[in-house]
C-alpha cells in the first residue's frame, strides 16, 4: 500500500483552457503505475512543486480513468501556478480521497444533476458514468447555472449532451451577454419545471454553498426526499486523510467523510455561520 | 381543439382553482400568439393585460442607453408574465420580447380587476397565487444579485 501522504509524480499531457480562468489538466503517471482507479465525486491533492498543494476534484470518467482529468479555476496561489504549467511538466498527485456520489444506489431512479459554476467539474465524472451505464437509470437531467455564457465549462460537450435524446440538458446564466439566446436566471428556477419524478429521483448537487442550500430547498419543494439529495462540500483540505483537522465541519471531516454528503446529514451545519 | 377554459385549467398558475372561478376568468381571457422578435409589451405602456405562457420563451428586458438591452430574466411555458396590471399606475416596467413562437393566454387586467372587486374570494385566490410567484421571483433575484459564481481568492 502506498503512503497516502506521499505525492506521486504525474506528467501533464495537455492543458485545455475551458474559460478565461478555468482549465483542465490531463495527467499520465511518470512511473509504471497503471491508471488511477477512482469513484465519481472523489478528489486528488495536486502538488505544484515549490508552490503548494490543493484539493481538486476529478472531472474525468471513472470508467475511462486514463488520462486522469482535473478541472479547476485559477483563483489562488497554487491554481494560478498550475494554470501556467505546460505539457511535459510534472506535478505531484495524492489520492483519490473522500466519498463519492452514491451511484450504485441510484439505479432505476431518475438522476437530477444540478451544477453551479465550476461545480460542473466533479459532476462531469458522475454524468459520464451514468451515460456509460444509461440503461441502469430512469430520466437523466443536467441543470446547469453559471455567471455568464462565457463561463460555461465543457462547451463542446454541452452541445453534444444537449443533442442526446436520453439526457435532458437545461442551462441558465445569471447575466446574458453577447448573442446568448438561452435562459437567464438562477439555476434554482430550472428545478420547478424540470421533467423528473421527485419521489423516485436522486439529486447530485455541486456549486457554491449558498447555491446548494437554495437548490436543496427547491428540490424539497418539488418533493425530492432529503436523503436522496446529495451535496459536494468544500473546505480547507490539507492532509486529505482526516488527521490535520483543517477541513473540519462540525463533526465531519470534509476530506474523509465527505466531500459528498446526503443533505439530511449536513443540513443543520450549513446554516451555522461559524463553520 | 381545446377550448380556452381547458387551456386555462391546464396551466400551473391556475392549478386546483375552483371551476366557478374558472368560468369567471374565461370572460376576461383570449388566446394570443407571438413570433420571434415580437414584443408582448414595452416599458411605459399601459399594463392592461397579463399572460400565462403555454409554449415558447420570453425575455424580460431593460433598455440601457448606449448598450444592448439587458435581459433580466427569461420566462417560458408554465410561467406567468406581468404584475403591473394589478397595481396603479398600471404601466409596464420592462419590455417583454418573444424569443421564439409564443402561445399564451392573455387576460384583460381591467376586466379581472372588476371581477376581483365584485368577488373578493376570487380576488384573494388570484392575489395569493400572484404573491407566491412574486416571492419566488424575489428570491431568485436576490440570488442573482449575489453573483454566486464570481471569483473568490
Amino acid at each position: 500500500m502506498t503512503d497516502p501522504m506521499l505525492p506521486a509524480p504525474w506528467r501533464i499531457e495537455s492543458v485545455r483552457k475551458e474559460t478565461a480562468d478555468t482549465f483542465t489538466l490531463a495527467l499520465a503517471p511518470v512511473n509504471a503505475a497503471g491508471p488511477l482507479s477512482f469513484a465519481p465525486g472523489q478528489f486528488n491533492m495536486l502538488y505544484v512543486f515549490g508552490v503548494g498543494e490543493v484539493p481538486i476534484s476529478i472531472s474525468g470518467n471513472p470508467l475511462e480513468p486514463s488520462p486522469l482529468l482535473h478541472t479547476t479555476r485559477a483563483v489562488g496561489v497554487v491554481t494560478r501556478a498550475m494554470w501556467k504549467l505546460k505539457p511535459g511538466d510534472v506535478i505531484g498527485v495524492r489520492g483519490p480521497f473522500g466519498s463519492n456520489w452514491p451511484i450504485e444506489s441510484t439505479k432505476g431512479r431518475d438522476v437530477v444533476i444540478v451544477a453551479g459554476g465550476i461545480g460542473l467539474a466533479p459532476l462531469r465524472s458522475v454524468l459520464l458514468h451514468v451515460l456509460a451505464r444509461r440503461a441502469d437509470f430512469g430520466k437523466v437531467l443536467l441543470l446547469y447555472g453559471t455567471r455568464t455564457p462565457e463561463d460555461l465549462l465543457f462547451r463542446a460537450e454541452l452541445r453534444t449532451w444537449a443533442k442526446r435524446r436520453d439526457l435532458d440538458v437545461h442551462i441558465t446564466v445569471d447575466r446574458a451577454t453577447g448573442r446568448w439566446r438561452g435562459n437567464v436566471g438562477v439555476v434554482t428556477t430550472l428545478i420547478g419545471r424540470a421533467p423528473f419524478e421527485p419521489k423516485n429521483a436522486v439529486a447530485f448537487v455541486c456549486g457554491p454553498e449558498v447555491m446548494m442550500r437554495f437548490v436543496s430547498l427547491e428540490l424539497r419543494k418539488r418533493g425530492v426526499p432529503e436523503p436522496q439529495i446529495h451535496l459536494s462540500l468544500e473546505r480547507n483540505m490539507k492532509c486529505a486523510t482526516g488527521f490535520c483537522g483543517h477541513c473540519q465541519f462540525g463533526p465531519e471531516f470534509i476530506c474523509k467523510t465527505g466531500p459528498v454528503f446526503p443533505h439530511d446529514r449536513v443540513k443543520a451545519l450549513l446554516n451555522v455561520r461559524e463553520l | 381543439m381545446k377550448d380556452i377554459k381547458a387551456l386555462i385549467q391546464e396551466h400551473p398558475f391556475f392549478s386546483g382553482l375552483d371551476a366557478a372561478y374558472l368560468d369567471l376568468l374565461v370572460g376576461c381571457a383570449s388566446n394570443v400568439h407571438f413570433v420571434n422578435g415580437d414584443f408582448l409589451f414595452h416599458e411605459g405602456d399601459a399594463a392592461d393585460h397579463f399572460y400565462v405562457v403555454r409554449a415558447g420563451r420570453v425575455a424580460l428586458e431593460l433598455t440601457v442607453p448606449g448598450r444592448a438591452p439587458v435581459v433580466i430574466q427569461t420566462l417560458q411555458a408554465g410561467d406567468v408574465i406581468g404584475w403591473s396590471w394589478l397595481f396603479p399606475p398600471y404601466l409596464w416596467q420592462f419590455d417583454a420580447r418573444a424569443m421564439d413562437t409564443i402561445r399564451a393566454t392573455a387576460f384583460d387586467g381591467k376586466c379581472l380587476r372588476e371581477k376581483c372587486q365584485a368577488n373578493h374570494d376570487l380576488g384573494y385566490e388570484l392575489a395569493m397565487r400572484s404573491a407566491n410567484i412574486m416571492l419566488q421571483r424575489l428570491q431568485a433575484t436576490r440570488l442573482q444579485m449575489l453573483d454566486l459564481y464570481g471569483q473568490r481568492p
